[in-house]
């Protein structure tokens, strides 16, 4: 078995504890994304995921600057930019694009703020590209403890509310008829939103943390009809996604150019979009074999696609 | 409204007829008075009216009559400006346990994705305790209620069907197991025929018909076509212009009635077994906006607007 591994992966792997922790980091925030990013999808709120993630992109340059852990930055930032979100009125159909804009584009010009401060005063760390596209295997040990301890929590918070959200999610005016409140609900959803897509950024960057949020849902949706199997199918591709990329990466190191790993985000993201391209493939060969009971195969759901990228001197 | 009076121990018939006028006397749904001004336009203007357990009433009135602002009042959705909505729940004799009742709902708008990963058996599941905390464990006892439920509205065959791949009437049928299944004694629907085709329709009525028979549930059902309906109605509530008529059909789909009700003349004609309530002649002009209103489809350009 091990022999096996040795063979596929380039040695080292086993003994890094950057791997160890990039493993262990990856897989808690490819967990909690899978089931937070769920409900964004089934709520309709894939542009605040990705959203929030972008602004996370101030948050890590913020915290760059003042000399403490991204994962700090992309957190105090993420929760904020929820707060505001939920003050200017993403409850509602028409405020939810709004409200997330507005939030967008002033982080993003704090972002650029930042980013250009830390070019001056730390013009070696390399903020800019560890911050947008993530780096793994520079996430120091001592960032295990509390980012699977806030996993945890936006873990919790989606379980423990699991059917009055699925209710919301799928009608809002049940919900409201039912008595749920779903204005709290909501509130609720938001923050488990801002530390899952924190989670995430520190593995694959804020910018690409929508891949990892919005990707798996998507490709389990498509794999299973059931919401409770839908997420656990979604935490697997997006473990299974991180997992591979990270091992990818660290392959990478001996492809040409050689000495060069390539980025894991880039694996991690490629890796996604694959299992969503797969995922339509069981039910396209069942409506070949048995013809269209239920004909119209609607809209795929929205993928990330990012043709945006903020330009930042760095 | 006063409360029944005290106890006597009369003989049986008296017993029943006496049983009988409390119940009416204690209604599971009292609305009283309510007027509701939405955006500076009056939306509902001193309506009253009253349901009793098991009865089934249609709200009849064109679009834009009030019909989904009375249901939200019910439903405590939307605050009512004046006049009160009492829910009380009563026992088989017709006394108010002091609880409120508990109430269903089916919404008139639902848009669920194609794509949602939603069966329709999840969404029924969700209506037994989607406000309880935690993902629901399987057990035998929910499956089977569910099971129980899904074949109550002719809906088993496509139980594993995701929600937003069913057609209009197949998704009602889902959201009436939803509502139901929590056990209501008031059942609201909004415009559950509307987007329907005339078989559906008739599937539908006849299903919510046999369920408020069977299990004794008050139907509070709306509509701007009342012909589907009146077979199976007890009650009628007809709404215009904010304002509400109350009774039997026979009390209220009266020339005299909808006349004061909509403030000009018009003549309830009886045309093979259908009701078509009409305006009457040289009045068209006043009408105009009303084309289209309670009989949805069944006038065709003639020189008479249908209401």
């Amino acid at each position: 078995m091990k022999a096996v591994a040795h063979a596929l992966l380039e040695p080292g792997f086993f003994s890094s504890s950057q791997v160890h922790v990039a493993v262990a980091v990856g897989a808690a925030a490819a967990v909690v994304a899978a089931a937070v990013g769920s409900f964004a999808v089934l709520r309709g709120q894939s542009f605040a995921g990705e959203a929030l993630g972008d602004i996370g992109a101030t948050g890590g340059a913020g915290a760059f600057l003042v000399g403490v852990g991204p994962l700090w930055g992309f957190l105090a930032m993420g929760s904020a930019a929820a707060a505001v979100m939920e003050l200017v009125g993403i409850q509602r159909a028409r405020g939810r694009d709004l409200a997330t804009g507005i939030v967008l584009a002033v982080g993003l010009g704090l972002a650029a703020l930042f980013f250009s401060l830390d070019a001056t005063y730390h013009p070696t760390t390399g903020a800019t590209q560890t911050i947008l596209f993530g780096s793994i295997f520079a996430v120091p040990g001592s960032t295990v403890a509390p980012a699977i301890a806030l996993g945890a929590l936006a873990l919790a918070i989606v379980v423990a509310l699991h059917r009055p959200l699925l209710l919301v999610s799928a009608s809002p005016e049940l919900a409201a008829a039912r008595g749920l409140p779903v204005r709290a609900l909501g509130a609720a959803y938001l923050l488990a939103l801002a530390v899952s897509v924190a989670l995430a950024a520190l593995t694959i960057g804020t910018i690409l943390s929508t891949a990892l949020l919005v990707g798996p849902p998507a490709a389990a949706m498509r794999l299973s009809a059931r919401p409770v199997r839908a997420m656990v199918i979604a935490a697997l591709l997006g473990v299974g996604a991180v997992w591979l990329g990270i091992a990818l990466s660290w392959d990478s190191f001996y492809w040409p150019p050689s000495g060069h790993g390539w980025p894991v985000s880039f694996f991690v993201v490629a890796l996604v979009v694959v299992f969503y391209g797969l995922a339509a493939l069981p039910r396209a060969w069942r409506s070949r074999r048995c013809g269209q009971r239920h004909g119209a195969p609607g809209q795929p759901p929205t993928m990330p696609a990012r043709g945006r990228r903020p330009a930042v001197g760095g | 409204m006063t409360e029944p009076s005290e106890q006597a121990k009369p003989a049986d018939a008296a017993l029943m007829a006496a049983d009988a006028a409390r119940a009416a006397e204690a209604p599971l749904l009292a609305v009283e008075g309510v007027s509701v001004r939405l955006g500076g336009r009056e939306v509902l203007h001193d309506v009253s009216f009253a349901v009793g357990a098991g009865q089934f009433t249609g709200l009849i009135g064109s679009n834009g009559a009030g019909k989904t602002t009375l249901l939200r009042v019910i439903l405590g959705l939307t605050a009512a400006d004046s006049g009160t909505v009492r829910l009380a729940a009563a026992n088989g004799a017709g006394h108010h346990t002091g609880q409120r009742a508990r109430v269903g709902y089916v919404p008139q708008k639902f848009a669920f994705d194609s794509d949602m990963p939603m069966r329709a058996r999840d969404l029924v599941a969700l209506g037994i305790d989607a406000q309880r905390l935690g993902i629901a464990l399987p057990s035998r006892r929910r499956r089977e209620r569910v099971e129980q439920m899904l074949a109550a509205v002719d809906a088993l065959a496509f139980a594993d069907t995701r929600i937003g791949s069913l057609s209009g009437g197949e998704q009602q049928r889902v959201l009436i197991a939803h509502a139901l299944i929590s056990r209501p004694q008031l059942l609201l629907l909004d415009e559950p025929l509307a987007n329907l085709d005339l078989a559906s329709a008739q599937g539908v009525v006849a299903l919510l018909a046999r369920i408020c028979a069977e299990q004794g549930i008050a139907v509070l059902i709306s509509a701007h076509e009342m012909n589907p309906l009146l077979p199976v109605l007890d009650r009628i509530v007809y709404l215009a212009h904010g304002r509400a008529a109350s009774g039997t059909t026979q009390e209220v789909v009266r020339a005299d009635v909808l006349s004061r009700l909509y403030g000009r003349h018009v003549d309830v004609l009886h045309v093979h077994g259908r009701v078509l309530v009409v305006a009457g002649a040289g009045d068209d002009s006043d009408l105009e906006g009303h084309e289209g209103g309670v009989s949805g489809g069944s006038h065709s350009g003639g020189a008479e607007v249908v209401l």
